[in-house]
């Protein structure tokens, strides 16, 4: 079954770096949406301080629905994604090993410059510690469900919209407690309760959207 | 042979085989029945808005913090009930469809769904117009409400998702995986915005806190949840005719049908 | 009963606008599904 899962983030990363260029532009997105808020609710730093979780929290849920996108279709439309279907390898690890890999280019990458982008809302170095934790356990969820989605829409009418609508609203209790989590240490508290919650849900969906996605993808192809 | 009443005489052959659930599990045989039913279900949850109202605005006695404004509790609960309850429902016909793999329960959970986002409506709508007078604001980031809006967007996603899939066995699966991993999630997003709430704001601001309860208030909002509830099988039904008419329209039962008239 | 007259029946205590808004706006909605369904149901008996 590990197999599977290699064979699979090692096929899905040699494909994204061979365009490395569109992996680039999730990322420029993030940046430029977290840059239009302060645009838009003025500079007062002590307001962006407060809502500096928020943003870079939905900024991540909106990166992720562009880049989900990309993670079944190309597959789909040349017929790799049947040829997996047939194969010997389980489904849910060739799954596993797709979001496994979407993840490392797309929430990763998030995770790694959510620093830069604390410094810019003047978050505190424990805030800013405590969001980079809470991206990199949350991230993982949101591929994970995003997964499920992406399958879903495969080769449906109105496509990206349609996958946004539907993974948006699932996505509130990861934002709700990763952006919790940051807020939390700004006013004094821990953040561990926050940042334990987002570990079961990462435990959850582990267990639980792999099956989804496979039966999404079954659906897809009867 | 058209595939349509192929699989209606399978599912006629196990109908006649065994039990009275299988025999209407098909199209062909519910179309009827659910004619049959569904004006004793509207007739019903008229009797029980009668009532209902009855008892609401004529027996239940003003309340001593909110006046009469609370009297909206009487459609806003109910309506939230419903919101919450056909999410569930339709969500385990779907997950039905999918074990079984019959065509009736993707078309039951299809059914139910408009009126059950139609009841989220009128649930947050309601919640707003009891909220302004109680606590100054149209909207109040309550726990609930919240809940209900992010429950809206999950029926409109399986509307939209199953609109969007022109085949409808291809729609009604994809739909029920969908509303599978909705039925999850909902309790969940409840725990998450219920915890947010209480972070943000306190639990002073909370429209869960009804005035308290005199036993004619709890008598009205429960009759009226029951119309509501009659009233939504009356809907489904007549809407899941209307899905079997549609979908159905090449097998022969329906050709013949149409010879009759 | 609960009301002098017609009068104070409809005014609900000077929230009429909030009680009455909700069971009209109740009472559209099921107006509008109940004649899609009835106008569903007509198209779907037409066209064969």
């Amino acid at each position: 079954m590990f197999d599977g899962v290699r064979f699979a983030v090692a096929r899905d990363l040699r494909l994204s770096f061979r365009r490395r260029g569109d992996v680039l532009n999730y990322v420029v997105f993030f940046v430029i949406v977290v840059t239009l808020f302060p645009l838009g609710v003025g500079a007062d730093p002590n307001l962006l301080r407060s809502m500096a979780a928020g943003i870079v929290w939905v900024a991540a849920l909106l990166a992720a629905m562009l880049s989900l996108q990309r993670l079944f279709a190309s597959d789909y439309a040349d017929g790799t994604l049947e040829q997996m279907m047939i194969s010997a390898q389980p489904l849910g690890a060739i799954v596993v090993g797709k979001v496994v890999s979407h993840w490392l280019v797309s929430g990763l990458p998030l995770t790694l410059l959510a620093p830069v982008m604390g410094l810019q809302f003047d978050l505190t170095q424990e805030a800013i510690a405590v969001l980079t934790v809470s991206l990199l356990i949350g991230t993982p969820v949101l591929s994970l469900i995003g997964g499920v989605g992406a399958a879903l829409t495969l080769g449906v009418r109105g496509g990206g919209v349609l996958l946004a609508l539907l993974v948006l609203p699932l996505y509130v209790p990861v934002l709700i407690f990763g952006a919790g989590a940051a807020a939390q240490v700004l006013i004094g508290m821990s953040a561990a309760p926050h940042l334990s919650l987002l570990g079961a849900f990462l435990a959850i969906s582990l267990a639980v959207a792999p099956w989804a996605t496979c039966a999404a993808l079954r659906v897809a192809y009867d | 042979m058209t595939l349509a009443s192929e699989s209606y005489s399978i599912e006629a052959e196990q109908g006649g085989r065994g039990s009275l659930l299988l025999r209407y599990a098909a199209p062909q045989a519910f179309y009827p029945l659910a004619g049959k039913m569904m004006p004793w279900f509207g007739a019903l949850a008229a009797l029980f808005a009668v009532a209902g109202l009855y008892v609401g605005f004529f027996v239940a006695p003003t309340d001593a913090q909110q006046g009469e404004a609370y009297r909206v509790i009487f459609i806003h609960v109910p309506a939230a009930w419903m919101s919450m309850f056909l999410y569930v429902i339709m969500a385990s016909w779907a997950a039905l469809g999918l074990v079984l793999n019959t065509r009736l329960s993707g078309m039951m959970a299809s059914a139910l769904a408009p009126t059950g986002a139609m009841f989220t409506f009128l649930a947050l709508w309601t919640g707003a117009l009891w909220g302004k007078p109680t606590w100054g604001t149209w909207w109040v980031w309550d726990a609930r409400l919240t809940s209900e809006l992010i429950l809206l967007f999950l029926y409109i996603g399986f509307i939209a998702l199953t609109n969007a899939i022109d085949d409808p066995r291809r729609a009604d699966r994809a739909g029920a995986v969908l509303a599978i991993v909705g039925v999850i999630n909902i309790p969940i997003i409840y725990f998450s915005v219920q915890w947010w709430n209480t972070l943000h704001q306190g639990a002073s601001v909370s429209l869960t806190r009804a005035p308290s309860m005199a036993a004619t208030m709890l008598t009205g909002m429960l009759l009226m949840a029951l119309a509501a509830w009659m009233y939504s099988i009356a809907a489904a039904l007549w809407r899941v005719r209307s899905i079997i008419l549609e979908r159905e329209r090449d097998a022969e039962w329906i050709q013949g049908r149409r010879g009759q008239e | 009963m609960n009301w002098g007259s017609l009068d104070s029946f409809l005014a609900m205590g000077g929230y009429g606008l909030y009680v009455w808004g909700s069971y009209a706006v109740a009472a559209l909605c099921i107006a509008a599904e109940l004649w899609l369904l009835a106008r569903r149901a007509r198209r779907a008996e037409r066209t064969q």
